[in-house]
């Protein structure tokens, strides 16, 4: 079943403000947090001749790697709007996690070493 | 410190703006106080970039309308943080949110997974702390602790009075420094993470 057309056979798409997320508001995946670490693949893959100048200033900038939050506030964009860019990229693989995607408190362990390299800092 | 941009890195982030190639994990704390307290002091004390900031679009309640009214209005807040490589292998980042309850929007999202959050609190309003501690008591069950910043002039008092006027949870660690200074910063942070473990379980030792 198909949705039905309407009658001039023109389906209306109200202009969104938000044209450089491709109209979405929140990411493809939930796991980004501004903490996440992200860099750029580097597999020699251009990004594709209608890729906005955001996405191209968002992997130029991950060419070494960064948190999300970070990549915002060198490109001078929210975090919320860096995100939905980056989950993007992620997906067509220019862009890679480096950092654990969990959703975990971070552990004992984890904690541990950071306290021991305060300490030493 | 320690970590050169590979070549090609925008010119105008600046050199050594990435992490090392060894950095493979991050974890944050939110560093949360009332305005003009010393948040983004204690940040640039401890990072080893310069004090970075976005500009966060957030529905925060309108200012003095009641919240239960539902009237809300969009607003732009400034989220300062910094950034600390420990051990070679983990980032820590510090979030400098307002701890204002027109802005939990802002740290509700910031709050998932976090270590805990420092509480910078100045002794000569420490009514102002009132509201960041009702909101972190209320919303979140992160570990906390407090940091008195000792800003020059400002009255001592002894970090068991502090407890006693905030009516802080039991075992909450209070301390206090002048966190312009990096070590003083870095002791606040320490007495957070300890914190952390206890409460994980865990036994850090003091």
């Amino acid at each position: 079943m198909v949705t039905p057309t309407p009658a001039d056979g023109y389906r209306d798409h109200p202009v969104r403000s938000y044209v450089l997320t491709g109209g979405r508001a929140h990411p493809s995946r939930n796991t980004l947090r501004p903490e996440t670490l992200l860099c750029a693949v580097d597999d020699g893959r251009e990004l594709p001749a209608d890729a906005s100048r955001q996405e191209r200033a968002l992997l130029e900038t991950s060419r070494g790697t960064l948190a999300l939050a970070e990549l915002a506030a060198h490109l001078g964009l929210p975090t919320s709007l860096v995100a939905v860019l980056a989950s993007d990229l992620l997906d067509a693989g220019y862009l890679a996690i480096r950092s654990p995607a969990g959703h975990a408190l971070p552990g004992v362990d984890l904690l541990e070493e950071v306290l021991d390299g305060l300490r030493r800092s | 410190m320690g970590s050169a941009g590979p070549d090609g890195a925008p010119a105008a982030a600046g050199a050594g703006m990435h992490l090392a190639a060894t950095v493979e994990r991050s974890v944050k704390v939110l560093v949360v106080g009332a305005y003009g307290v010393g948040k983004t002091t204690l940040i640039g004390a401890v990072s080893e970039i310069p004090v970075l900031s976005t500009e966060e679009t957030v529905t925060a309640a309108s200012v003095g309308v009641d919240p239960r009214l539902g009237e809300k209005t969009t607003t732009t807040v400034a989220m300062d943080f910094g950034r600390l490589t420990v051990g070679g292998t983990t980032a820590l980042y510090l979030f400098g949110t307002p701890g204002q309850r027109r802005f939990w929007d802002l740290w509700a999202g910031l709050a998932d997974g976090a270590v805990g959050a420092l509480v910078v609190v100045d002794t000569r309003r420490l009514e102002d702390s009132f509201e960041v501690l009702d909101q972190l008591e209320e919303h979140t069950r992160m570990p906390l602790a407090v940091v008195v910043n000792e800003f020059p002039g400002a009255p001592r008092h002894d970090t068991e009075a502090v407890r006693t006027a905030l009516d802080l949870p039991a075992g909450t660690p209070v301390v206090s420094g002048d966190l312009r200074e990096r070590r003083q910063a870095v002791e606040a942070l320490q007495a957070l993470v300890g914190h952390a473990i206890r409460l994980a379980g865990g036994s850090a030792a003091a």
